[in-house]
C-alpha cells in the first residue's frame, strides 16, 4: 500500500516532464483541479453521505471573489482566495444549517434550487459583472498576480493543494470525525440514537467541504483568468464534482483522483475531436457513465477493484487449500 | 423647459413598456400581449385591474400545465419514494416530439399530443424496467445518481440531435384570441391550460375511481400486501412510470405551441415540478393541481413585480422555504 502511494506521488510529480506541450500540461492542471473539487465535494457527499447538487455555489464564490477584488480595487487576485473562503463558509453556515433538517432526496433537491437561485441572481447583478462575468489581470503586474503563460506552475500549485486536502482527509478519516461521518451516512437516526452529535459533525463536513470547494474555484479563476455565471455557478459544475468522485468511489480517499484521471482525459479527447459540439458528446458520456455506475456499481471503481481483488484472493486460497 | 414638464407621460410610457415586456417574456405570452397592446395599455392606469386580471389568468393557464407534469412526479414519489430528477427532461422531450410531428409529418395538436403521450409512456416504462427497478432498493446515492445521469443523457442526446438552438412551433397551429372583458387570452394558452386541467383531474379520477387506480394505490400503500392480493407490483410501478412520463410529455407538447424551447429547458421544469410537489404534498394529485395553479400565478405576479428574470428566483426561494418549514409539503401525505 505504501509503495502504491509512492508510485502515485512520483508519477504526479514527474508528469509535466513526461508529457510535455501545452495540451498535456493544461490537461494535467485540469485533472488536478477536478480532483481537488471532487475531493472537496467528497467530504460532505462521500464521507458524510449528504449528496449536494449545489456545490457550484461555493465553487462560484471562490472563483468570483479573487477576480472581484481585482476588478474593483486592483488588488492581487490571490488576496481574494481567503476572502472567498470566508464568504463560502458564511454562506455554508447560513444556508446549510437549516438545510440539514432535510434528508436524502430532499437535501439534494434543496441544494439544486439554492444553486440555481444564486446563479440567476449572479447573472443579473451588475456589481459582479452580470451575465458577462469578470476578467483577471490581462498582463501580470507582479509575481503576486500568479499569472503564468505555461500551465506547469499551476500544475505544481494544484498538486500541493491536492496533497494537503488528501492528507487532511486521510487524517480525519482515521479519527473520530471519520467514524462519525460514516455512521451518519449509514443511518442518521441510528447514529443519533447512539449519541453521535449529528448536526455538529454534518456542519463540520459542510464547512470543510465548502471551504475547499471555494479554494478550488479560486484556483480555477486564477488559472483561466475569466469567469462567467455558467462556468462558475452552472449546474454542470456541481455535476462534474459529483461524477468525478462517484466514478472513483464516493467516500474513498483516492476516488476523486482516480475519477479525475479517467474523466479529464476523456473530456479533453472528445473536445479536441469534436470541437465545440464535443461538449455535448462529453455530457452524453458523463450521463451514460453515471447511469451505469448507479445501476451496476454505486461504490465506484475502487469498490469494484476491491471486490475483484477479494474474489481472486478467495480463489487463490481455495486453490491452495 | 418643455422637456422638464415631460416626465409624467414618459413615466407611464415606461410603465407600459415594462408591462409589455413582462407579458412578452414573462411566461411566453408573447402573442396575446402584442395583440393586446392597443386595447389594454392605451387606457393607462385606469386599466390597472385589467392588467392584474390578465396576469393572473395567464398564470392560472400555465399553472394548469405545471400541475399536469407535476402530478406525474408526485405519483412516482408517493408510490416508490423515488425523486425523478429527469422529469423535466420528459417534458422537454414531449416538446421535441411535437416539433417533429409538426415539421416532419405536418401534423397538428390533435396528432402531436397523443404522439408525445405514447412516446413518453414507452420511455417511462423502459426507464422503469431498465433502471429504476434495479436501483429502487439500492443505496441513496445510486437512487439520486441514476435519474440524474438519465437527465444528463436525455438532455445532451437531444442537444446532439437538435442542437442548442431555441425552437418554436409555427404561430398558426392554434389560431385566435379570446377577449373576456378586456382580458385577452391566446388560444394556444387556453387550449394548453384547459386540456392540462382536464387531464390532471382525469388522472385523479383514474386513481380514485377505477379498479386499475385501486391496484396502483394498493401497491403504493403496501407492496407485499398488494402482491398477496394478486397484484403484480412490478407491472403497476411500470404503469405508474409510463403514466407519469406520458403526463409530462403531453404537458410539454401542449406548451410547445407558445413556449420557445431548447434542450436546456428541462432543468427549469424539473425545479418547477419539485416546487409544486413540495407545496402540494409529496404524492398528492389534488395537491399538485392546487399548488400548480398557485405557482403559475405567483410566477406571473413576480415576473410583473420584479422583472421576468426573477420569476424563478421567487419560486425557488419559496421552494427552499417550504422544505425548511415543512419537509413533508404543505398539504396531504400520500396519494
Amino acid at each position: 500500500m505504501r509503495w502504491g502511494w509512492l508510485a502515485i506521488a512520483v508519477a504526479l510529480l514527474l508528469y509535466p516532464w513526461i508529457l510535455t506541450g501545452p495540451f498535456y500540461e493544461r490537461m494535467g492542471a485540469d485533472l488536478l483541479l477536478a480532483a481537488i473539487a471532487a475531493a472537496a465535494w467528497n467530504i460532505l457527499g462521500g464521507y458524510a453521505g449528504q449528496i449536494s447538487v449545489g456545490h457550484a455555489v461555493f465553487y462560484g464564490i471562490g472563483a468570483y471573489v479573487p477576480l472581484l477584488v481585482y476588478t474593483h480595487w486592483q488588488l492581487p487576485p490571490v488576496l481574494g482566495i481567503p476572502a472567498g473562503i470566508l464568504v463560502s463558509l458564511a454562506v455554508a453556515a447560513v444556508i446549510g444549517v437549516p438545510t440539514f433538517r432535510l434528508q436524502g432526496h430532499y437535501f439534494s433537491m434543496a441544494t439544486i434550487a439554492v444553486a440555481e437561485l444564486v446563479r440567476i441572481v449572479v447573472g443579473n447583478w451588475d456589481f459582479v459583472g452580470a451575465a458577462i462575468g469578470l476578467m483577471g489581470p490581462a498582463v501580470p503586474r507582479s509575481l503576486l498576480d500568479l499569472s503564468f503563460k505555461s500551465a506547469v506552475p499551476y500544475y505544481y500549485i494544484f498538486l500541493a493543494v491536492l496533497a494537503a486536502i488528501l492528507a487532511l482527509t486521510a487524517h480525519l478519516e482515521r479519527g473520530r470525525m471519520g467514524y462519525y461521518w460514516r455512521a451518519i451516512r449509514a443511518g442518521e437516526r441510528a447514529a443519533r440514537s447512539l449519541g453521535v452529535p449529528v448536526r455538529r459533525y454534518k456542519l463540520w463536513a459542510l464547512l470543510l467541504s465548502a471551504g475547499f470547494t471555494s479554494l478550488a474555484g479560486s484556483l480555477y479563476a486564477l488559472m483561466v483568468g475569466f469567469v462567467d455565471p455558467e462556468s462558475a455557478f452552472g449546474i454542470l459544475v456541481s455535476v462534474e464534482m459529483i461524477i468525478t468522485a462517484a466514478l472513483g468511489g464516493v467516500g474513498t480517499l483516492l476516488g476523486p483522483l482516480l475519477g479525475a484521471a479517467i474523466l479529464v482525459p476523456l473530456k479533453a479527447t472528445t473536445n479536441s475531436l469534436f470541437g465545440g459540439g464535443g461538449s455535448g458528446l462529453t455530457y452524453i458520456l458523463y450521463g451514460g457513465i453515471i447511469l451505469l455506475l448507479a445501476r451496476f456499481e454505486p461504490g465506484g471503481l475502487i469498490e469494484l477493484s476491491r471486490r475483484i481483488a477479494t474474489r481472486s484472493l478467495k480463489k487463490a486460497k481455495a486453490r491452495a487449500a | 423647459m418643455s422637456k422638464r414638464l415631460a416626465p409624467a407621460p414618459t413615466l407611464s410610457r415606461k410603465r407600459e413598456r415594462e408591462v409589455c415586456k413582462v407579458l412578452a417574456c414573462g411566461n411566453g405570452f408573447r402573442r396575446s400581449s402584442e395583440q393586446g397592446k392597443g386595447g389594454i395599455f392605451r387606457s393607462g392606469l385606469a386599466a390597472y385591474p385589467v392588467i392584474l386580471l390578465q396576469i393572473i389568468a395567464g398564470g392560472l393557464l400555465l399553472g394548469a400545465v405545471y400541475a399536469l407534469f407535476s402530478a406525474g412526479l408526485s405519483l412516482i414519489w408517493g408510490m416508490m419514494n423515488v425523486i425523478n430528477f429527469a422529469h423535466g427532461e420528459f417534458v422537454m422531450i414531449g416538446m421535441y416530439v411535437a416539433f417533429l410531428v409538426v415539421t416532419a409529418l405536418n401534423g397538428g395538436p390533435v396528432a402531436f399530443a397523443p404522439a408525445a403521450a405514447a412516446f413518453l409512456f414507452l420511455l417511462g416504462v423502459v426507464v422503469y424496467f431498465g433502471l429504476i427497478r434495479h436501483i429502487i432498493r439500492g443505496p441513496m446515492i445510486a437512487q439520486i445518481l441514476s435519474t440524474f445521469g438519465l437527465a444528463l443523457l436525455l438532455r445532451y442526446v437531444t442537444f446532439w440531435l437538435f442542437s442548442a438552438n431555441f425552437r418554436t412551433l409555427p404561430d398558426n397551429l392554434i389560431p385566435g384570441t379570446v377577449d373576456l372583458g378586456g382580458v385577452l387570452l391566446g388560444m394556444p394558452q387556453l387550449v394548453a391550460g384547459g386540456a392540462a386541467f382536464v387531464l390532471t383531474i382525469g388522472a385523479h379520477l383514474l386513481l380514485t375511481r377505477t379498479a386499475l387506480g385501486s391496484r396502483l394505490l394498493a401497491v403504493a400503500e403496501d407492496r407485499s400486501a398488494a402482491m398477496l392480493m394478486g397484484i403484480r407490483p412490478d407491472r403497476m410501478q411500470a404503469l405508474a412510470w409510463g403514466l407519469s412520463a406520458a403526463g409530462a410529455g403531453i404537458a410539454g407538447a401542449l406548451i410547445a405551441t407558445f413556449y420557445p424551447f431548447s434542450p436546456g429547458v428541462g432543468e427549469t421544469f424539473a425545479l418547477t415540478a419539485f416546487v409544486v410537489v413540495a407545496l402540494g404534498g409529496f404524492g398528492s394529485i389534488p395537491g399538485a393541481l392546487v399548488a400548480g395553479l398557485l405557482i403559475g400565478v405567483i410566477q406571473s405576479l413576480s415576473a410583473y413585480a420584479f422583472g421576468p428574470v426573477y420569476k424563478d428566483v421567487v419560486v425557488y426561494a419559496l421552494f427552499v422555504a417550504i422544505l425548511w418549514v415543512r419537509p413533508q409539503g404543505l398539504m396531504g401525505k400520500l396519494v
